[in-house]
């Protein structure tokens, strides 16, 4: 049923630090590798190694540059990493015809159903977030899956049993827990840092969020030896003024 | 938004089809026999043939069936349950007049509905996404329903019906042009919002993503047309409105009322064209392309 549930026992999803994301895509690269073999289809590619080269990818790393008003601030480079954001208000899951997105009750993650997907693409149609893309190859569309086939996968370890772009992140900018638990770490993360939603106006009420870059420190004014660093000499004098002189004479 | 052929096809012809329908379930012409046949044939070429044209988008088309499951939450599953609704209705009714010579009018009742349901249905698909402010508005469907009873009128030779209901599907389209513009600015969604940096400073596109294309560029951010939209805003309104509306008035030939529907088709196309290509999904935003 294609109706979104009224509340979901967990909010699952990821807490992501615009100040800390490096943008070196590792996690774009593990999400495909872990999801290309394993939940549903894999991701395909079309022309790999073609001039007009596309695939399929879950999570995608964009990089902005925000330049502040005041005249003086250096410009900023901000990787944004942006996957699905498993909203609690999904208009991707109500607008399906066919029952193939859903939202679970036990834990809020948006999934599809691939046997019952008919590729119609209403679903990416309907996020503001581009987060869900239709296979070229399988003609089903495919999304972030939260790697529900890690998270609660006794056979791994138990350090791997979190999404493989959390697993995989080298800068610690992503985070995996219940965002619907106040006293969770990502709950208190995001109450400490001010953790934001993407297009709050478009009603979705996302459940991952994103930690703001920290405010810049500005440089001091060390007063203290520039006065000594002074240049001594503006003009040449003595025997290199006359050489000059000299010189310029000639 | 991709402008895809099948889609612009499909939302044209069951348009015009259902519109047919419609007036063909309310007795416009009172017709039997074969010229019934005549204009059922047409309506449900079109109809059908828009309805069929419309799987052509699907990745998995053989799976199409499924779409009837979500009547209760999805305005797609609404549409394919009338769409059936309205050619079971229409079917039986069409028979009554054709092979029995009798005109069950409460059944054309209940069939001109459904096929204005149908109609609705389309447009509420394209209506319902926040996504998209410039279809995101309730004059969309009256655009969709008044271009349908408009046609319908024009093929089903109701001619002053068709005069007054052709300057009214105008005078809609130019509503929903002018509104439409300035949608996505009212939305208040725009990289600021898309980003959550705008209180930094002003966001810019950086570097995307990926080098090459992919499914969000191909399917949302189409660009190319829109610096001749005002150019085929005229061209697809002189066609849909104002040249049929000149053939309806001059004395009445099947020849000029034959010009007068290929014309009402040919803008319709170009404007449902543009319907689709000028459309901004606010995922564009991400790739700095609004």
């Amino acid at each position: 049923m294609t109706t979104l549930p009224t509340q979901t026992d967990k909010k699952l999803g990821l807490v992501i630090d615009l100040d800390t994301c490096v943008g070196c895509h590792a996690c774009v690269i593990s999400c495909k590798g872990w999801n290309t073999e394993n939940y549903g289809a894999p991701l395909s590619d079309q022309n790999a190694y073609g001039a007009d080269n596309s695939g399929t990818f879950l999570n995608r790393v964009h990089s902005f540059e925000v330049q502040p008003e005041a005249a003086d601030a250096a410009a900023q480079l901000i990787h944004f990493p942006k996957s699905c954001l498993h909203c609690e208000d999904a208009p991707c899951v109500t607008v399906c015809p066919t029952g193939a997105s859903y939202k679970r009750v036990e834990d809020g993650i948006v999934l599809v159903n691939e046997s019952d997907c008919i590729g119609c693409g209403l679903c990416a149609w309907a996020c503001p977030y581009g987060a869900r893309e239709l296979d070229q190859a399988e003609g089903v569309m495919k999304k972030c899956t939260l790697c529900v086939d890690r998270i609660y996968n006794e056979n791994l370890p138990e350090e791997d049993r979190q999404p493989a772009c959390v697993r995989t992140c080298p800068a610690g900018a992503r985070h995996f827990g219940d965002l619907g638990d106040p006293d969770s770490d990502v709950s208190k993360l995001v109450a400490e840092r001010g953790g934001m939603d993407l297009m709050p106006e478009q009603g979705t009420k996302p459940v991952n969020k994103y930690l703001p870059p920290r405010p810049k420190d500005a440089m001091p004014e060390f007063d203290v030896l520039a006065p000594f660093l002074e240049p001594v000499a503006q003009e040449p004098k003595g025997f290199l003024g006359w050489l000059d002189k000299t010189l310029e004479k000639l | 938004m991709h402008p895809a052929p099948s889609v612009i096809f499909f939302t044209v012809f069951s348009g015009l089809g259902f519109g047919l329908l419609t007036w063909l379930g309310l007795g416009y012409p009172s017709v039997t026999g074969w010229t019934a046949f005549a204009f059922f044939a047409i309506a449900y070429a079109m109809a059908v043939g828009g309805l069929l044209s419309s799987t052509f988008h699907l990745g998995r088309p053989e799976r199409a069936i499924k779409a009837f499951t979500q009547w209760r939450s999805s305005w797609l599953s609404r549409e394919a349950w009338c769409a059936v609704g309205a050619l079971v209705a229409m079917g039986l009714y069409g028979a009554g007049l054709v092979f029995l010579g009798e005109r069950y009018s409460l059944l054309g009742i209940i069939g001109a509905a459904l096929s204005m349901a149908t109609v609705f249905t389309t447009s509420m698909i394209y209506t319902q996404l926040k996504t998209i402010p410039r279809w995101n508005m309730p004059v969309t469907p009256v655009k969709f329903l008044s271009l349908s009873l408009a046609g319908g009128a024009l093929l089903s030779g109701q001619v002053t019906a068709a005069l007054v209901l052709l300057i009214i599907a105008g005078a809609v389209q130019l509503l929903t042009w002018s509104m439409g513009d300035k949608a996505l600015a009212a939305s208040g969604t725009d990289m600021a919002s898309a980003t959550g940096l705008g209180g930094i400073g002003k966001v810019r596109a950086f570097e995307p993503p990926h080098t090459g294309t992919n499914y969000l560029l191909r399917e949302f951010v189409h660009e190319i047309g829109r610096k001749h939209s005002q150019k085929l805003r005229i061209i697809s309104l002189v066609l849909m409105v104002a040249l049929p509306v000149i053939l309806l008035a001059l004395p009445f030939s099947h020849f000029l009322a034959l010009l007068a529907v290929i014309s009402h088709v040919a803008g319709v196309l170009t404007a449902r064209w543009l319907f689709f290509a000028e459309a901004e999904h606010v995922v564009g935003l991400y790739y700095g392309k609004r």
